[in-house]
C-alpha cells in the first residue's frame, strides 16, 4: 500500500533495527532450515515474506532484497526498476517521470537512507541484476548465505 | 575485406589510453572539449546522416549519436556510428537501457567497436511514455550504472557479463550522464561518484540553463576530486522561444529551465536570436568553472546554428577540431 510504503521510509531507522534482529534470528535458524530442507521451505516462506513485505514496502519479490541499502524504499517500484539510484527524469517536485502521481522511489530511498544507521549502502554499485531470483524468498537466501559460501567463492575454489 | 584494407584495420590505442579515439586524447590534454548531439533521421538514406554530420565539421571533437532519444524511434545509434566512423568522425555511441537487454547491448558494443566507435555513453533512457511508442514494452534489464560496469568489464577483463571470454576486447572510453538540475540534489554528486566507481570516464550532463546550480554541484564535485577522475562536459543548447521552452518543460523529462530565462525569451524581439545569445553566455560562464572539461551542445532542430554558437562563445580559442581530410594520428579510417 502506497501510504504504508511511505511510512516505512519515514521509519527506516526503526525498521533497520528490527530487521537486524530478524536477520540474526534467520541466520541462527539455518541448521533448522537445512534439516527441513530449503527447497521444501521455499514456497511457504516466500508466501509469508511476500505478504509481510508487500504490505510494508509494496515488495515485488525480486529475490535479491536491497531495502537495507535503499532507505527501506523498494527500488523495484521504480517503473524503470533502477537499482543504482534515480534517473535524470525526476520531476521538480520529486515525483516520478513515468508516474507523476508517485514520489520518486529514489528520492524516498535517499531520504530513508539518511535516517538509517548504516544508510551508506546506497552508495555501493549494484551489478547487473539476476532476473532468475524473481519470486524467491530472500529471507531464506539470507539464512543460507550465512553458512554456505557465496557462489563466487565456490567458483574460485573449483 | 582483407587485413590490408585500411578501412578495417584495427587502430592502435595510445599507451595509457583506453581507446584509439581522438576524443579521449583531447580530454586527456586538458583542452576545452566540445561535443555535439546528432539527431538520427527517420530514414534509411545514409546521405541524411552525412548531411547532418557535415554541420559539425571543424567545430566539435565528438558527435553523439542518440539512441531513441525521448523514447522516439529513429535510425539506430549503431547504424549512424557505423556510417560516420567510415568517414573518420569521432563518434560517441549512446546506449539506452530502455530498449535492449544485456545480450543485445553487449553485441552492439562489440559491433560498434569493430566499426571504429571509440566512445560509448551509457544511459538509463527516458520511459516509453515520453515518446511515440508508449505501447512498447520497457526493457530496463540493466541500469546506467550496471551498464557502465559491464562495458568496463568487457574492455578491461575481456569478458562478457556471463564471464565468457572475449578474444579482442572493445577499446572504448566509457561515458555516462548526470543531471545536477533535478532532485534529489544531495544524491546527485554521490550518484556521479557511483558511476565513476563503476568505470565512467567522461560525463555529459543534461541541459544547463541554471549556472548557479551547476556551480554548487561543481564545487561539491571538486571537494571530492571527482573532476580529476572523470571528464565533465556540461550540456548546453539554444532555446527557440518561450513557447518552445515551456513545451520542453512539459514534455522532455529532466530539463530544468528557470523562469528568468523564459521571461528573457518572451521579452526579446527575436526570441530565436536571444536563445542563441543565452546559450553563448551560458557556455562562456561554464568555461570559467573550475573542473569543467568541456561542453556538450544539443541544438535540437537548430543544428545549423551550432557553428555560429561555438564561434561566438570562443570556447575553442584558436583550436579547430578535426574535419574529414585532416591527418590525425588516431583516425586513419578516413581512407575510404
Amino acid at each position: 500500500m502506497y501510504s504504508v510504503r511511505l511510512w516505512s521510509v519515514r521509519n527506516a531507522r526503526l525498521l533497520e533495527a528490527l530487521y537486524a534482529v530478524f536477520e540474526t534470528l534467520l541466520e541462527s535458524l539455518d541448521p533448522v532450515f537445512r534439516r527441513i530442507g530449503y527447497r521444501r521451505l521455499e514456497r511457504p516462506v516466500a508466501a509469508v515474506e511476500k505478504a509481510v513485505k508487500s504490505f510494508l514496502f509494496d515488495c515485488r519479490m525480486c529475490g535479491d532484497c536491497l531495502l537495507s541499502s535503499t532507505g527501506m524504499s523498494c527500488p523495484m517500484n521504480c517503473p524503470k526498476q533502477l537499482r543504482n539510484g534515480p534517473c535524470g527524469g525526476v520531476r521538480p517536485d520529486g515525483n516520478c517521470e513515468v508516474d507523476p502521481g508517485m514520489r520518486c522511489v529514489w528520492v524516498e530511498a535517499w531520504e530513508g537512507s539518511r535516517r538509517m544507521r548504516h544508510g551508506d549502502g546506497i552508495l555501493a554499485v549494484q551489478v547487473a541484476f539476476d532476473h532468475r531470483s524473481a519470486g524467491r524468498s530472500f529471507w531464506l537466501e539470507a539464512a543460507r548465505r550465512r553458512s554456505a559460501p557465496a557462489p563466487e567463492a565456490e567458483e574460485a575454489a573449483s | 575485406m582483407t587485413e590490408a584494407d585500411p578501412v578495417f584495420r584495427t587502430l592502435p590505442t595510445p599507451p595509457g589510453s583506453s581507446s584509439p579515439g581522438r576524443f579521449e586524447q583531447i580530454l586527456r590534454s586538458g583542452r576545452f572539449a566540445v561535443s555535439a548531439e546528432l539527431s538520427p533521421p527517420d530514414s534509411a538514406d545514409p546521405e541524411e546522416v552525412f548531411s547532418r554530420a557535415r554541420v559539425f565539421e571543424g567545430y566539435v571533437d565528438a558527435i553523439n549519436a542518440t539512441d531513441g532519444s525521448g523514447a522516439n524511434c529513429h535510425m539506430s545509434s549503431v547504424g549512424v556510428c557505423a556510417l560516420l566512423t567510415r568517414l573518420g568522425y569521432s563518434m560517441v555511441m549512446q546506449i539506452s537501457c530502455r530498449d535492449r537487454n544485456r545480450i543485445a547491448i553487449q553485441g552492439d558494443v562489440l559491433g560498434a567497436a569493430a566499426m571504429g566507435v571509440a566512445n560509448i555513453l551509457c544511459l538509463t533512457g527516458d520511459g516509453v511514455q515520453a515518446g511515440d511508442h508508449p505501447a512498447a514494452k520497457p526493457v530496463f534489464d540493466l541500469d546506467a550504472v550496471s551498464l557502465i560496469s559491464l562495458v568496463r568489464r568487457m574492455r578491461d577483463e575481456s569478458r562478457f557479463e556471463s564471464g565468457r571470454a572475449i578474444s579482442s576486447p572493445p577499446r572504448v572510453l566509457v561515458g555516462g550522464a548526470a543531471n545536477p538540475f533535478v532532485p534529489p540534489f544531495d544524491f546527485r554528486v554521490d550518484r556521479l561518484e557511483k558511476k565513476i566507481e563503476a568505470g565512467m570516464q567522461f560525463v555529459q550532463t543534461q541541459y544547463c540553463f541554471d549556472v548557479p546550480r551547476l556551480r554548487t554541484f561543481m564545487s561539491r564535485v571538486r571537494d571530492r576530486g571527482l573532476h580529476e577522475r572523470c571528464h565533465i562536459l556540461v550540456g548546453v543548447g539554444p532555446l527557440a522561444s518561450a513557447r518552445a521552452a515551456r513545451w520542453i518543460l512539459a514534455h522532455v523529462p529532466g530539463v530544468h529551465i528557470p523562469e528568468a530565462s523564459i521571461d528573457r525569451l518572451a521579452r526579446a524581439r527575436s526570441p530565436r536570436m536571444e536563445g542563441r545569445r543565452l546559450c553563448v553566455e551560458t557556455m562562456q560562464e561554464i568555461r570559467e568553472i573550475d573542473g569543467v572539461a568541456g561542453v556538450h551542445v544539443m541544438a535540437y532542430r537548430q543544428e545549423e546554428a551550432i557553428a555560429e554558437i561555438i564561434d561566438a562563445s570562443e570556447v575553442l580559442g584558436e583550436r579547430r577540431p578535426w574535419r574529414p581530410g585532416d591527418e590525425s594520428p588516431w583516425e586513419r579510417r578516413a581512407v575510404q
